[in-house]
Parts: C-alpha cells; structure tokens; sequence
C-alpha cells in the first residue's frame, strides 16, 4: 500500500499557479487570459466542447507551448518558485521528464510504438538516470503490475496491444518516475465504455494513493465528476465558470454551462 | 475569510447562517429567475440535531446543499467552525472547502454516486484513507459499519454497481457515518428502508449528537423526524426560518 498525502501538505501554497494566459494561432484564439491555481493533491478538470481551447490551455500549462502572454510558476520539490516559462530549455525539459507526466489522448503520441512495453516504462526511468538492468526491470514490473497490465506481455509492443491497454502502458511510463504534476489530454477518449470505466478507476485510485495533483482536459462531464475536485469551463477560449466540481455541475451559473450540463442524456 | 478567528467556546454555533438567500437563474429558459428563500437565519450548536421541516419546494434540500458547498449562496454568509476558527462557505475557495469537507464534515444523501468497479468496503473506507487513517485500521471500522447496516461479509468485495437500490444506499449510509465528523448533514437518511435500518440510522445520528456534533437534516417520516431531531426549524414556502 502506497502512503497517504499528508493532508498538510496545503498549507505551502499551489504547486501550479498561471497567470493571464493568452495564445492565439493567427486570428484565431487558443485561450485567452486564463489564470488559475492549482493546489497539492488537487485534480482539476477542464470541460468544453471541441474548439473551446482547452487542449491549447493544457499545452500551455504543460510547456508544451509557450504561450504568447502569461506567466507559469511551480513549486520545485525545494520550495523554491520556478518561473517556468523562464528556464532554460535544458531545465525545462529535466523538469517535464522528472517532475511532470503527460498522457495524451491517442497512445501512439506518448509511446513508441517500435520498442516493448516494458521498454517504454522502463526508457523513462533511465531519462532520469535510472542504469541498473534489474533495479528498472524491477519498477517497470511494479508498475505494469499497478496499471493491470498482463506481465506475461511486457515484452510485446504496443501495436500488438488494445487501444485501452497501450493506455495503460502509458500511464505507467507516465507515472513511473514519481511525477508530482499530471496533465492528461481526454485519457479515456476514444475507448469502449467498459475499457473505459476500468481506467477511470484505475487513474482515481493513483491520484488518491499518491496525492498527485493533475490537470485533466475532458469532454466528459461524468469523467470530469468522478475524477476532478475542481472544475473549469471553458467557452471560446475563454474561462466561462469554476469551482468545486459538484456545485458547478450541480449550480451551474453560467448559461453555457447550464446548457452543458441539460445536453447529459440521463441513463 | 478563513481560520483567523481563533474559537473554542461551546456557547459558539458550529454552524450560523446569516441572511442566507438562493436564487436560480435559469439562462436557457428566458432567464427566469426562480427565488427558493431569502434572510435564513439560523444557528446550530453542538450537541443538537436540527430538523428542516417544511412542505415540499421550500428549499430543504437546497439549505442543506448551501451548507455542503454543493449550491452557491446568492448573498448572506455560512459560517462553519473548523479547524480551530470559522470557515464562511459562501466565500471560501474550493480547495479549503474541500480540505473542510474531509476533516469537518459529513453530508449522507440517499444516492450513492456509485464508483464503478470500487469494492464496497474501500467505498466506505475511503473518507478514513483521506484523512489519513491506515488502511487495515480504516477497513476494520469500515466493516464494523457496513456489518451494522446489515451488508453481508460476503458482498463487502464486491463493486456496490451491482447491489440492490436498498444495498446501494446502504452502503451509502455507511460511508456517510464511518468518520465522526463534528458537522453532519443528512437529506432524507432513511427514504425507502426497512425498519431495522432506519433504527440504525437513528442510532448513528443520536450518538452523533452525544458525541457533540452538530445536525442538520430532513426527515420526511414524522417518527424518525421525533427520535433523531433535537429541535425542529419550520421552512416556509415564504423563506423566514423560524
């Protein structure tokens, strides 16, 4: 059993905090001056339709973009404030690989396909500096082992595996290297409901257990209620609504949100 | 505002409202804006269960809603002892309420949003895990529980999506009552159960009240309202608490 968070782990301040910000893509808006916080343990979910620029905001957030306006500031393992937009490319990239994780929607961005499953979990520890064979060969099995992954298979390659397996892989590879941030781009998008609910409980049961914070980009209102504690709205670029994920599902104030949540068929 | 006040006297409410007022702007429906009440004053102290008695549409539930955080409050201040000071829900951000709600307290409805393949007993021993309790001692009280609301050892293994609408809310139940929290708030706790179950839904509020925590709730059944209640608030379709 893994420990739980200290529960006072908050009292330090947010982990993630961004500030106004804006990308655009020519005259088109990406996002537009979003700023939010993002606290220890925190899961955040941002809901909207396609377009509405959440995955742009999430890049943005991850570094993957730097945006055209704003600041990013996290809170290094030190307590020391990074200015993450700042860093040098090389310090960016350390911390993306050491600190971060970032499942994307469709597997095939965040594996490589031509080498084993175990080879993929197994690349990212030697990233971080990981040499001996046994003590990675040892991890790597941990953590298919935690993601449910038939060990009999490690030395498959992900083509040979179930869009909800090659998932799961990824979120090994992920979370293998003891990430306190995750961002995740519709991790369940595109899977059949049943694969699906598997992996919803499978990510719930990590973000508790480890208390890491995430930021999660969904389409998916009931995605959003079972894995957020907080939820973000966004309309056109632009932040329409957020709170605590029950009351802005519950209360929604905002009319696009309201409308958001009458279109949910009830089963 | 949040935890500057420092507040140890029992002749302190746990819980005070003050002028509290919901309305409901419904943007898609020509904007209608529905008033549910306004000026709720009300203050519950420790060792009490409050009852909301009221016809239907007066805004039990949505009080107690207002409490949990669950609804935005449209103006007037929730305030809630926590942490050695007061919390007023209506301002507070969300992680604070968030870190209230699984120190300070507890709301039981009687739906269980089920978790899809979650076991029964690590439904219930989750708010325990979330505090920090370790996880053998956290399923032996979980146990305990869902043992007392009558879920049989066998079924405790089992994901609660597959139960009965009676085990569900069960299991519900016992969720809601495993943590002593110092606030409970309850919505209909024991809508649809059998008389053995609504006893111990009965028992579980009146030794939450001995134990000093403070009760709001709602009670459509008259007997279970004159057992589990303390004193009993009227809600009028006019909005005054009386």
């Amino acid at each position: 059993m893994t420990t739980m968070p200290s529960v006072d782990a908050r009292d330090d301040g947010p982990l993630l905090t961004a500030t106004g910000i804006s990308h655009s893509y020519g005259d088109r808006i990406g996002c537009r001056d979003v700023t939010l916080d993002l606290w220890p343990g925190e899961v955040l979910g941002v809901v909207g339709e396609s377009g509405s620029g959440k995955t742009t905001l999430l890049n943005c957030l991850s570094a993957r973009f730097i945006p055209a306006a704003g600041a990013l500031t996290y809170r290094l393992r030190t307590g020391e404030a990074a200015d993450v937009y700042a860093m040098g490319e090389a310090a960016r990239r350390m911390l993306m690989r050491t600190d971060w994780g970032f499942v994307h929607q469709n597997p095939r961005d965040g594996l490589r396909m031509g080498v084993s499953a175990g080879a993929n979990v197994g690349e990212r520890l030697m990233a971080v500096g990981a040499r001996h064979y046994g003590a990675i060969r040892e991890q790597v099995t941990d953590w298919l082992g935690r993601v449910e992954m038939d060990l009999g298979r490690i030395d498959d390659l992900p083509t040979q595996f179930s869009g909800g397996m090659q998932q799961r892989v990824q979120i090994a590879r992920n979370l293998v290297s003891g990430p306190r941030l995750v961002f995740m781009d519709e991790p369940t998008g595109g899977l059949d409901v049943s694969v699906q609910a598997r992996l919803l409980d499978l990510l719930r049961g990590l973000t508790n257990d480890l208390g890491l914070s995430a930021v999660i980009v969904t389409h998916d209102l009931a995605v959003a209620r079972l894995l957020s504690h907080r939820l973000m709205v966004m309309r056109r670029g632009e932040v329409v609504e957020q709170g605590l994920t029950g009351q802005v599902l519950d209360d929604p104030q905002h009319a696009y949100t309201q409308l958001l949540v009458s279109s949910v068929l009830q089963t | 505002m949040t935890g500057e006040r420092a507040v140890n006297d029992d002749e302190q409410p746990v819980i005070r409202l003050e002028g509290v007022a919901k309305s409901f702007v419904l943007h898609n429906q020509g904007g209608i804006e529905l008033d549910v009440f306004r000026g709720i004053d009300l203050d519950v102290f420790t060792g009490e269960c409050v009852a909301l008695h009221g016809p239907s549409g007066t805004g039990k539930s949505s009080l107690i809603r207002l409490i949990y955080g669950n609804y935005l409050c449209s103006t007037g201040r929730i305030l809630v002892r926590h942490g050695g000071g007061v919390t007023d829900i209506a301002q507070a951000a969300p992680h604070e309420i968030i870190e209230l709600r699984r120190h300070t307290m507890g709301y039981v409805s009687q739906f269980l949003r089920v978790i899809p393949r979650v076991p029964a007993l690590q439904v219930v021993a989750e708010p325990l895990r979330a505090v920090g309790v370790g996880s053998e001692e956290a399923e032996a009280r979980a146990g305990e529980m869902l043992a007392r609301f009558n879920i049989p050892e066998r079924l405790w293994s089992l994901a609660p999506a597959t139960f009965s609408g009676g085990e569900q809310q069960r299991v519900n139940l016992a969720r809601g009552f495993v943590m002593d929290y110092p606030v409970l708030l309850v919505d209909e706790p024991t809508a649809s159960l059998d008389r053995a179950n609504r006893d111990v839904v009965i028992d579980q509020i009146r030794a939450a009240v001995d134990r000093g925590a403070a009760v709001v709730g709602i009670f459509h059944d008259a007997a279970v309202r004159e057992t589990a209640a303390t004193r009993i608030v009227e809600l009028t379709p006019a909005g005054a608490a009386a």
